[in-house]
């Protein structure tokens, strides 16, 4: 029982997958197998069209943005002339024309990142909780719940924004029938808009991360769960003991995908407010493609993007020594004891 | 539900009791939310079969009266500024061609990375994972002037051929390859074979279900991508419908009617695909998480 229990306990679903089974040295023979009869160049033609995308659309533009961002770039201009590190300090000198704007997107993305973040973490797991065990209809339900991310953020904003219309819209509607306020301007008030481009994306990927979590619940051995009710734990002892380090990985991936997503909103703030009332709900990226793509300050916006890129690094970095792996050894120890 | 503990009489009977009641508790729940999950999506259809002056009636009403195709007939008339018929057309062709340029790359790439042992192997594999964490945002601008360098903007091969290189494919791809059993294509080997002819007659037929799988998401990601269309596609005529989205929007502040009438066009193809395939996306979604 203890292999069984051993090879579940690994991360991710390869224990489901045949070759996991295998003994390694099995594998080994089979990669060595393949080296006789392969020549150099075979691996790098199978690599071939893949790199070639990939050096053309990353790896070269990656580089290439911050050439422009040293540049005084505006895409309409023949003269693009070299500025060092003009366009960066430009956006940390408070009263410069970019400053303030920029500035003031990072503090709408933080704001949305803050509030949804936390949310798209909790609700989902409280849902796929709710669904790990198996009940007549569970498929259907995590269906329901996972259709709204299919559809993409283009319809669901304009979607939303006729829902969340503030004279003829169902959410004040149904609002005023059970005797709340039914005149809220959800799209062009803060912090209605907030409450709003919030709600409406945990309505919209909810159903996303509940589908990982459940993923991730059922690969936590029942075994587990057994032995810590022998011992005499609860349902929430058994949450905090068994279930949540035994997602920790999860935990992780989920944390971070999500931030990031949290971090590049655009399309909701495009579509649902415009980015107001004033600038307010006006993202980073917002700004920045705003900046570079319809004003063609291109230089200046690369800037922008490499702060924004250095702040989203820094804080996934923080995300993965926050969840660094100490538990799982600790709960595999467990279970072969 | 007393009847039912009445009936079982063993002395575990209050538990079961509580777990009788914790289930139906559970579905009540699990049911309210699915109910208001879906209820938007409801309602969009609705608004899109009634009339101009119905989808902005109050009270708002769920069932239309009449039912009009008023507002389909009206965005999908040919000669308008806001060619919704083009943007689908577009839009299929777009994720079509996408996801086939994802399939092909990600799985040729990611069967090596796989298999094969060489020298750089370990260092190509940890730049295309890195670029999983790079945010998009950096390489919207440059890619702009690359695209425009191409003569790609404002055509669809700009939505086609860019984000074409998914990292996550090829991650995605390599992870199931490495799962598969060696023995086939030893076999094969054996036999003679090359390592072409083992991947495309030997290791594609066993991935079906990842490439499937896998052109599944670029579909979608490539039909609903959002940013990237707006900004690089600025002619009507040349927009996919989430760009077009936006220009209807802006043409039609107010028409409810005509606007849910475009989002559920742009609806149709991937909830249609999303309720005959569920299960390849919502697996292959769910494996994603657990790449550990």
């Amino acid at each position: 029982m203890s292999t069984k229990v051993g090879e579940r306990a690994l991360p991710a679903g390869r224990a489901r997958r045949p070759s996991a089974s295998q003994p390694e040295s099995q594998k080994n023979r089979g990669v060595r197998a393949g080296n006789r009869q392969q020549g150099i160049a075979t691996p790098w033609l199978f690599l071939a069209p893949y790199l070639l995308l990939f050096g053309s659309f990353v790896v070269l533009p990656a580089v290439l943005g911050v050439w422009i961002s040293l540049h005084s770039w505006d895409y309409t201009l023949p003269n693009k002339p070299f500025v060092g590190l003009d366009n960066y300090a430009a956006l940390f000198s408070p009263g410069s024309t970019v400053s303030g704007p920029f500035w003031g997107s990072m503090r709408a993305t933080a704001i949305f990142t803050v509030l949804s973040v936390p949310l798209l973490l909790i609700v989902p797991l409280a849902v796929a909780l709710l669904m790990s065990k198996k009940f007549p209809g569970r498929d259907f339900l995590r269906a329901i719940y996972f259709a709204p991310y299919v559809l993409g953020v283009a319809v669901i904003s304009v979607l939303w924004r006729y829902l969340l219309d503030n004279n003829i819209g169902l959410v004040n509607h149904y609002l005023g029938l059970l005797g709340l306020p039914d005149d809220t301007a959800w799209t062009t008030t803060t912090p209605a808009a907030w409450v709003a481009l919030v709600g409406v994306t945990v309505w919209w990927t909810l159903g996303f991360n509940a589908v990982i979590y459940l993923a991730g619940l059922q690969d936590i051995p029942v075994e587990l769960y057994e032995a810590a009710r022998v011992d005499g734990a609860g349902p929430w002892m058994q949450f905090l003991h068994v279930t949540i380090p035994g997602l920790r990985p999860i935990l992780s991936f989920i944390t971070i995908i999500t931030l990031l997503a949290s971090a590049n909103m655009f399309g909701q703030s495009y579509l649902m407010t415009q980015g107001g009332p004033g600038r307010e709900t006006r993202t980073a990226i917002y700004q920045i493609a705003d900046t570079g793509l319809r004003n063609f300050q291109m230089g200046s916006a690369a800037a922008m993007s490499y702060v924004l890129t250095v702040f989203l690094m820094a804080i996934s970095a923080f995300v993965f020594y926050i969840f660094r792996e100490k538990q799982p050894r600790k709960l595999e120890k467990e279970v072969r004891s | 539900m007393s009847g039912f503990t009445t009936t079982v009489r063993a002395g575990s009977r209050t538990r079961r009791a509580r777990q009788r009641s914790g289930s139906i508790a559970r579905v009540v729940v699990l049911g309210a939310i699915a109910i208001a999950f879906i209820s938007p999506i409801v309602f969009m259809i609705v608004t899109s079969l009634k009339t101009r002056a119905d989808a902005t009636a109050i009270p708002p009403s769920w069932i239309p009266n009449p039912i009009s195709l008023q507002a389909f007939a009206s965005i999908l008339a040919p000669g308008t500024a806001t060619p919704v018929l083009q943007w689908f057309a577009n839009s299929m062709v777009a994720a079509a061609l996408n996801a086939t340029l994802v399939v092909i790359t990600a799985s040729l790439a990611a069967y090596p990375l796989a298999r094969m042992q060489f020298r750089g192997k370990n260092f190509v594999f940890v730049i295309i994972v890195a670029t999983l964490l790079v945010p998009p945002v950096i390489l919207v601008i440059p890619n702009y002037l690359i695209v425009s360098e191409l003569g790609w903007l404002n055509s669809l091969v700009a939505i086609i051929i860019p984000t074409a290189a998914s990292a996550f494919g090829v991650f995605f791809m390599r992870q199931f390859f490495v799962g598969l059993p060696v023995e086939l294509e030893e076999a094969a080997r054996l036999d003679g074979a090359n390592r072409f002819v083992i991947f495309t007659q030997v290791v594609l037929p066993l991935a079906k279900p990842a490439l499937a799988t896998l052109a599944l998401l670029a579909f979608l990601g490539n039909w609903n991508d959002f940013l990237w269309p707006v900004y690089v596609l600025f002619s009507p005529e040349v927009q996919t419908l989430p760009a077009g989205l936006s220009t209807l929007q802006s043409a039609n502040a107010v028409r409810y009617d005509l606007l849910m009438a475009g989002a559920v066009v742009a609806s149709v193809p991937v909830l249609a695909l999303f309720i005959f395939l569920q299960r390849f996306i919502i697996e292959g979604v769910s494996r994603s998480g657990v790449k550990g």
